[in-house]
């Protein structure tokens, strides 16, 4: 069958759309990793000169240092909590029918439409109003409260494939329940319980927002020292953090895929 | 431990007859599922080492009932009794039953001898003693050596053979088996179907078989239990099942039969006489009770019951054969019979004489050859 110029022209807008597309999700990522190699101390764009000393200065500066194993520690924390709260809500919401079930799915999920900043003026008040201080509790709490919704989601869809006669199977040859969960049902969803561990870990890992409401100098994570840095220096220490940041995160998640096999549960895939 | 071991040792279904006590009780169980009845009153006796069918069409309850007596659905109404012990409000796990289902439900997570040590291990018992009894049940299943491969590197057929070693393995009070052939491919299924038979009759364990097959039902039953629309029609062994169909859903769901229009002409005692056309049958009594003479039935007879015969002879029917499907070792014959069946007549004449005696077009004579003729009430006046 011959094509029609019509057709052609039809084939060619589209692929062309797709590059725009993909172009446009790409752009700020590769400005920023052009100038990050930028040996004079603006963010200019394109670079004149070329220079590795911006990485140096990422790494010897010391509040990135700080804000990094603070992040660290409240990532560890927040995804650790929200893995075990976020999935035991999840069994539940989705085991056993009771009154406002779909309203309790409802509240855990809101964090996706309620805005960080919200959230983060919210704890904010919260905390004042009880007098509690501006310490890692308070920045582990809200962390947990914006990645639970993630840890929920991925711990249902492995729910969801999980075959309900195999916990049948299992009572029939005289488990218990909480022997079932842990021998049956927990090892089954593993596979989808690291997986929204790994995201919550990331989104806590990058999130800036709520952070800068209800952290301190003493508590602030790499987003925020990063925020604060810019607001000082206008230097291309930035852009060399960001292709660090990239590199490590591809690098984490690309193991992560190799090892944990990341898209088959993103995909739905039970088997 | 001890006790464990004693009970073990005893096969369920000695310990049972002992007592004297059925080793399945159901005593007018009822399940609802929001309004729709999905078990209605269901009363039910299954002897010690008795095989027992559920039979019916999807929707028609069996598979309600299994749950029920694994106790992983809760009774509406009525007790349910295994070896005599009320276990309406036992949960699951502490009623002693081997399950296998339709898709086998291996646990993907373990090997083979893990799937079948997994009761063992609920129990308690100490690791030797598990290592030789999955062993006896891997040998049981011929799977010897199969021990340490996952589910998923297994056929369906060896699939299901591990899920029977690990329903087994634990000494079932009970064993029930939820449509389990259905998965597998139709020459697979009947060296299957014979191999469970004799793994059943060995072990002697009272085993409850879910199916919509009617020759899986047939075959490898001792009773079986037709269900429709939630309820239990009939209870007989596979033969009078087959014979003596106890209402019209069991007859024309059990087996091909033709239904003819009738009349009924006498009724003495436990014997009546209906006239389909010239021919007059003796049928069962008591499904016409509430009929007066003369008033209409339905006929239903088998297609291996009837006979062609050469000439016209008197008390016989007339037809005209419409098609010939060559069988093999028989010949099914469509055969019209105007005024009397409203579908030409399946006819199962064996041998292949029939292929040139009577070829399509042809008008032949039919007979009926046996007293296993069945008639009810026409469809409008069953209560």
């Amino acid at each position: 069958m011959k094509r029609s110029p019509a057709n052609m022209a039809l084939r060619w807008s589209g692929r062309i759309l797709v590059a725009a597309i993909l172009l446009f999700v790409l752009l700020p990522g590769i400005v920023v990793a052009i100038t990050a190699f930028n040996d004079r101390a603006i963010l200019a764009f394109p670079p004149q000169a070329w220079s590795l000393r911006w990485f140096w200065r990422a790494f010897s500066y010391s509040d990135f240092g700080r804000g990094f194993w603070n992040g660290l520690t409240v990532t560890l924390w927040a995804s650790s909590i929200a893995l075990v709260v976020g999935a035991a809500f999840a069994i539940a919401i989705h085991r056993y029918n009771f009154v406002l079930k779909s309203l309790l799915e409802g509240i855990l999920l809101s964090p996706l439409i309620i805005p960080h900043y919200t959230i983060g003026l919210g704890v904010l008040i919260l905390a004042s109003q009880a007098g509690a201080g501006r310490g890692f509790p308070l920045v582990i709490l809200t962390h947990v409260l914006l990645v639970l919704p993630f840890v929920m989601r991925s711990t249902f869809i492995s729910l969801e494939n999980l075959d309900g006669r195999l916990e049948l199977a299992a009572s029939s040859l005289g488990a218990r329940p909480g022997r079932i969960l842990l021998t049956v049902t927990i090892p089954l969803l593993l596979p989808g319980l690291l997986s929204g561990w790994l995201f919550a870990a990331i989104l806590s890992f990058n999130e800036f927002t709520a952070t800068l409401f209800v952290s301190s100098q003493a508590t602030q994570t790499l987003p925020v020292a990063m925020y604060n840095y810019v607001r000082e220096f206008a230097d291309p220490t930035l852009a060399a953090l960001s292709v660090i940041y990239i590199a490590v995160t591809a690098l984490l998640l690309s193991l992560a895929n190799a090892f944990l096999g990341l898209g088959k549960i993103l995909n739905v895939d039970a088997h | 431990m001890l006790m464990h071991t004693d009970r073990m040792g005893a096969t369920a279904g000695s310990e049972a007859g002992r007592q004297g006590q059925p080793a399945v009780q159901l005593d007018g169980v009822t399940k609802r599922f929001g309004n729709s009845v999905a078990l209605h009153e269901a009363w039910l006796k299954i002897q010690p080492g008795e095989f027992m069918t559920l039979l019916g069409p999807s929707g028609c309850g069996k598979t309600t009932l299994l749950n029920l007596v694994a106790g992983f659905l809760e009774a509406d109404g009525g007790e349910i009794f295994i070896e005599g012990t009320l276990v309406t409000e036992t949960p699951a796990h502490q009623r002693e039953i081997g399950i296998v289902f339709q898709n086998y439900a291996l646990f993907p997570h373990m090997s083979v001898a893990n799937n079948i040590a997994y009761g063992l291990k609920t129990r308690g018992i100490d690791r030797k003693q598990i290592a030789r009894r999955v062993d006896e049940a891997l040998a049981l299943v011929r799977l010897d050596g199969f021990g340490d491969r996952k589910p998923r590197q297994l056929s369906g057929g060896q699939q299901q053979r591990v899920a029977l070693a690990r329903a087994l393995v634990i000494k079932p009070k009970v064993l029930l088996l939820d449509e389990p052939f259905s998965a597998l491919d139709k020459n697979l299924r009947g060296s299957m179907q014979v191999e469970l038979k004799q793994i059943q009759r060995e072990l002697g364990v009272t085993t409850i078989f879910v199916t919509h097959d009617q020759g899986e039902a047939l075959s490898m039953s001792d009773r079986i239990a037709v269900m429709s629309a939630g309820r239990i029609r009939q209870i007989a062994a596979p033969g009078d099942v087959y014979r003596r169909p106890a209402d019209r859903f069991v007859a024309s769901f059990v087996g091909n039969v033709n239904v003819l229009a009738g009349r009924l002409v006498e009724r003495r005692g436990e014997v009546a006489t209906v006239s389909v056309g010239d021919m007059r049958l003796e049928v069962p009594a008591a499904p016409l009770a509430k009929l007066a003479i003369g008033d209409d039935v339905d006929v239903f007879i088998r297609p291996e019951h009837l006979a062609v015969t050469s000439g016209r002879t008197p008390g016989s029917l007339c037809g005209t054969v419409t098609t010939q499907v060559f069988q093999g070792d028989h010949i099914d014959l469509y055969i019209d019979i105007t005024g009397v069946a409203r579908a030409p007549v399946l006819l199962r004449a064996p041998g292949i004489a029939a292929l040139s005696s009577c070829p399509a077009g042809a008008d032949v004579g039919l007979t009926v050859g046996s007293d296993d003729v069945v008639a009810f009430p026409p469809e409008a006046r069953e209560p």
